[in-house]
């Protein structure tokens, strides 16, 4: 992949976002062990409940947002139902998520992969977004 | 004129009342739901309560916009984004008044109303609590106690419905028959308006 124009010097931070925090967790290890290479963007799982249950929490996902916070803004992806409505709740408030977070609308998994590799590379938010929303495209059969 | 004691009785009533109806609300999600409707409000309600006695805030915007953050924090499934939003938004339409009229806090719920319709994007008729929120704001400039029974009215109104929304969406016409649990979770907040309006 080549580099993005829009290129910094830090990697942009991917979240990832699931009822499951198992979920969570294996999609983000299967995303950056895909990426390979020495180098890959910071991915946090923020999954499940606080006490470990099924479901959404806040300040995990603020956690997780703020630990793979580089300056190069946040992406964040998500299963769906009360994933996808607290983030964005998260969003609308302001200050609960690093500055330049984004909300992107990808298929979890495959979107993940691409987001990671993306950012990887160093590309900006945008690009990263992108490549993420793209993921839908690709048809298996 | 209502004050932010009026809304932290609002808040108050509205925990009690779910949690008398907390078993209900669960069963009610259980055929069509994930059965965690009823305790997931009661964590989030409970929440709220203990989080406004703490911080006391002084006006009726600052009391619904910290119990809308208090829901979207704790709930952890999509009523809290969803109630969250309703009560976050309602209260920054209220702005820093110290007292606000019921027109300005109807008015006030409809933007709260809106949010939610552009958070989740339910539309009536989806069988959500869109479809006890909205004829509840209609009636609201009459009284309290019309929003109360237009709300109750539009809970039960659900039952016939397929579910477009949500989880109880994949089970499509299989969805029809039940009331649904977030339409009747919202009852219970606007009947809780009467209730902090008497005490």
């Amino acid at each position: 992949m080549s580099e993005s124009p829009g290129s910094t010097n830090q990697f942009v931070g991917i979240v990832l976002v699931s009822h499951s925090a198992a979920v969570a967790a294996s999609v983000a290890e299967l995303a950056t062990g895909l990426a390979g290479g020495d180098t890959t963007a910071p991915v946090a799982a923020a999954g499940g409940t606080v006490d470990g249950g099924l479901g959404t929490s806040a300040e995990l996902i603020s956690a997780a947002a703020a630990s793979v916070d580089r300056g190069a803004g946040v992406a964040v992806l998500t299963d769906l139902g009360s994933a996808v409505l607290t983030v964005k709740a998260l969003l609308a408030e302001g200050d609960e998520l690093p500055d330049n977070s984004r909300l992107v609308d990808a298929p979890f998994v495959e979107g993940a992969v691409a987001a990671v590799v993306t950012a990887s590379t160093g590309a900006d938010l945008a690009a990263v977004e992108a490549a993420a929303a793209e993921a839908y495209t690709y048809r298996k059969v | 004129m209502l004050d932010a004691e009026f809304f932290r009785r609002w808040m108050t009533a509205t925990a009690a009342s779910v949690d008398r109806e907390a078993e209900r609300l669960t069963a009610l999600d259980s055929p069509i739901g994930d059965a965690d409707h009823g305790s997931n409000l009661q964590r989030g309600f409970t929440g709220v309560v203990t989080t406004l006695e703490k911080e006391a805030p002084d006006t009726p915007g600052a009391v619904l916009t910290l119990a809308g953050r208090r829901l979207i924090s704790t709930v952890g499934g999509a009523s809290g984004p969803l109630y969250g939003t309703l009560l976050r938004r309602t209260g920054k339409a209220l702005g820093d008044a110290a007292e606000v009229t019921e027109e300005q806090f109807a008015d006030a719920l409809r933007e709260g109303v809106d949010a939610v319709m552009a958070l989740g994007g339910a539309a009536p008729g989806d069988k959500t609590m869109i479809d006890a929120l909205v004829p509840a704001v209609d009636a609201l400039a009459e009284s309290f106690a019309a929003a109360k029974t237009a709300a109750e009215e539009g809970a039960v109104a659900t039952t016939p419905l397929q579910a477009r929304k949500g989880r109880a969406s994949y089970l499509g016409e299989r969805s029809i028959g039940h009331q649904d649990p977030g339409a009747t979770s919202s009852s219970l907040l606007i009947g809780a308006l009467v209730e902090a309006r008497d005490e």
